[in-house]
């Protein structure tokens, strides 16, 4: 049964290639969701949030291979990155309160190094394998009766990130401290002369990022295994940012999923005729292009600055 | 970020200083240094690099955008110099520098296009793009590798007028030759109306604009003098270091180390990129002597470079919070509290700044 002259198996075959780059998309978004959770508390840009996905699945699999048992090595884990995010707040983000976004940035791509160097240095660089007990493998009854491949890993990546979503958009919503961290984010000065508990705050806010970015890693580490090139791949989670908006956490999700759609299509369609690998640069050259039609992003706020 | 007097003009000392150093690169270096370690493997790869981040330098330190794709524009002019000597062999090496550069130069200007409308994180993002796209480009058209299949090319002689320059030492002193033309005019033009320029747009771009300097224009020019000294410095640094061309050489890593040569060096100063890339090329020799001679070699190498990874981050950090100028800017520090124990930045009387 060809539709507009394209046959059935194709048609299949293209959404298939959709579906991978939605499910592939979710994975961007979970890293993009812990850039956004810091740049909404205080303006910051986190470039160190894929060393801490690196850093946080590392430790995790370090743990377990100590002999400690899932949960309590996920327990302790979430420990880890909770002192982390203590000490980032207390070396890093403090000293330099007020400064220039640039020279923020700028330091935590140090913090990048840091974390990636210490992980490195602690559990060793070979690659390890994470097994989360989800088959990385097509489901079965979907197979068999849709004729669609799609992973239970991939699902469940994209559940996982799902109810993130919806359990950080209502703290933020919702909760007192939700309300506080939005005032910080909007005038840092203010929000502490009114009594809002700055440094809690911030704690708070690099301890989420810490924890998000654990569920991340295992996620990726289940797929690709736990290894060096995580911090490459969460490198994509800037061109989502670009497109989804900075501040929002809607934005990181739509932003992923456009990314991931985009460039598995573009891979498979457009690829061949360049020799393939152009997923490699395809993300950043189109989030280039929409900066130039939309600078904020699609659900950021509009930029606005003054002399 | 700097505060330095308005008019500055060539103190002796800087005469002075330059002149030793002219003495010591061509007179002395030649003449006393005679293992090849030396030439080969710190001396022209620290000016290689030190090239390449002064075009850091001029995006990021002088006209403040934040920039992250050196190391693509190095290829580029790495495998434009492969390729022009490959198709015209007659050219003499300096020249076959320069096209590269310019060609690298039209990258650079294609790829800051994106700065004119976006600043920090958008344009780190925008000059990735060039990062990848370069070395994917390169990588996947078999006419820049000239259909070889083996991954690794090697880099042509270098040839001037028909004179081979092929030992570590006649290496050097092209390398040195380059350097030290391309380092005057950096100097001149960072101190000239260019940097000027760039320095305003750096402080307050929208001031700059309504005081009559064009954005277009400066950003523009930024990032092609840029990717030019970075396209002649990955010329430079195939030719007479790798001595082979291969994309995986200049990847993202490359394009940090750079980065941080210049963030530790001291944003904004000439000086500073020397530093820096002397600091990061050496640092890592170092800390691996290091290493062997505490450990006796049962200390991992990927261990010792995880550690140097921690450092250089940290430092970045810390220079971040306590010193945003740098090592330039420390090693000024200390020679004026040496010299006249003074508390830094207080007047000196025999030096007040001109007016007028």
């Amino acid at each position: 049964m060809p539709i507009w002259g394209w046959p059935m198996t194709e048609i299949l075959f293209f959404f298939e290639v959709v579906l991978a780059g939605l499910l592939a998309g979710t994975m961007y978004s979970l890293v993009a969701l812990g850039f956004v959770l810091i740049y909404k508390a205080s303006a910051t840009f986190n470039f160190a949030q894929g060393a801490m996905v690196f850093f946080a699945v590392l430790s995790f699999v370090g743990f377990m291979e100590l002999g400690l048992p899932f949960v309590l090595a996920f327990l302790v884990t979430i420990l880890l990155m909770i002192a982390v995010g203590y000490a980032t707040e207390r070396l890093v983000i403090e000293p330099l309160t007020g400064q220039s976004e640039d020279t923020m940035l700028m330091a935590t791509i140090g913090l990048a190094f840091v974390l990636q160097g210490l992980a490195q240095a602690v559990w060793g660089v070979e690659v390890r394998r994470l097994d989360l007990g989800i088959p990385d493998f097509p489901i079965p009854w979907l197979a068999d009766n849709l004729g669609i491949f799609v992973s239970a890993l991939d699902v469940t990546a994209g559940v996982v990130a799902g109810v993130l979503i919806i359990v950080l958009s209502l703290l933020f919503r919702f909760t007192k401290m939700g309300l506080g961290l939005r005032a910080v984010a909007d005038d840092p000065g203010a929000a502490a002369s009114i009594g809002i508990p700055l440094k809690n705050i911030m704690l708070l806010v690099w301890s989420t990022a810490g924890i998000v970015a654990l569920v991340t890693g295992m996620m990726w580490g289940a797929r690709a295994g736990v290894q060096f090139a995580l911090v490459d791949l969460a490198l994509k989670a800037l061109p989502v940012l670009i497109i989804g908006g900075f501040s929002s956490i809607p934005g990181a999700i739509v932003g992923g999923l456009i990314i991931g759609v985009v460039e598995k299509t573009l891979e498979v369609y457009v690829g061949p005729y360049f020799g393939g690998g152009i997923e490699g640069w395809a993300p950043y050259v189109l989030a280039i292009l929409f900066l130039l039609w939309r600078p904020e992003g699609l659900f950021g706020e509009k930029i606005i600055r003054r002399v | 970020m700097t505060d330095k007097p308005v008019f500055m003009t060539y103190s002796r000392s800087d005469v002075t200083n330059f002149a030793v150093l002219m003495i010591l690169a061509f007179a002395v270096v030649p003449f006393t240094i005679e293992t090849d370690y030396w030439y080969s493997s710190i001396l022209i790869p620290w000016l290689c690099l030190a090239l390449a981040a002064i075009g850091q330098q001029f995006v990021m330190g002088y006209a403040g955008q934040l920039a992250l794709g050196a190391a693509g524009f190095m290829a580029a002019g790495a495998f434009a110099c492969y390729n022009i000597e490959l198709r015209i062999p007659w050219m003499p090496f300096p020249l076959s520098l320069l096209f590269s550069g310019i060609i690298a130069a039209a990258f650079g200007v294609l790829f800051g296009l994106p700065s004119l409308r976006v600043r920090g994180i958008y344009l780190m993002v925008a000059t990735l793009a060039s990062q990848f796209f370069i070395i994917w480009m390169i990588d996947k058209f078999g006419w820049f590798k000239n259909y070889d299949t083996s991954g690794i090319i090697t880099a042509q002689d270098i040839m001037i007028f028909g004179v081979p320059f092929t030992s570590p030492m006649q290496m050097y002193l092209v390398v040195a030759v380059v350097v030290t033309i391309l380092t005057i005019l950096a100097v001149n033009m960072t101190r000239g109306s260019v940097g000027r320029n760039w320095m305003a747009v750096r402080d307050m771009d929208i001031a700059a604009e309504s005081m009559g300097i064009s954005l277009l224009r400066a950003k523009l020019q930024a990032f092609a003098l840029s990717a030019f000294y970075c396209g002649v410095a990955g010329a430079l640094f195939a030719f007479t270091y790798l001595k082979s061309l291969e994309p995986v050489a200049f990847d993202i890593k490359l394009s940090f180390s750079i980065l941080f040569m210049v963030i530790l060096g001291g944003l904004g100063t000439i000086n500073g990129a020397f530093v820096g890339a002397a600091f990061i090329l050496l640092f890592p020799v170092v800390l691996n002597t290091a290493g062997n001679a505490w450990f006796h070699g049962t200390i991992d190498a990927t261990i010792i470079s995880a550690i140097e990874q921690v450092v250089f981050g940290a430092l970045i950090i810390l220079f971040l919070i306590y010193e945003p100028l740098g090592m330039a800017k420390l090693w000024e520090n200390t020679k004026q509290r040496l010299l006249d124990r003074r508390p830094v930045g207080e007047a000196r009387p025999n030096k007040k700044p001109k007016t007028g």
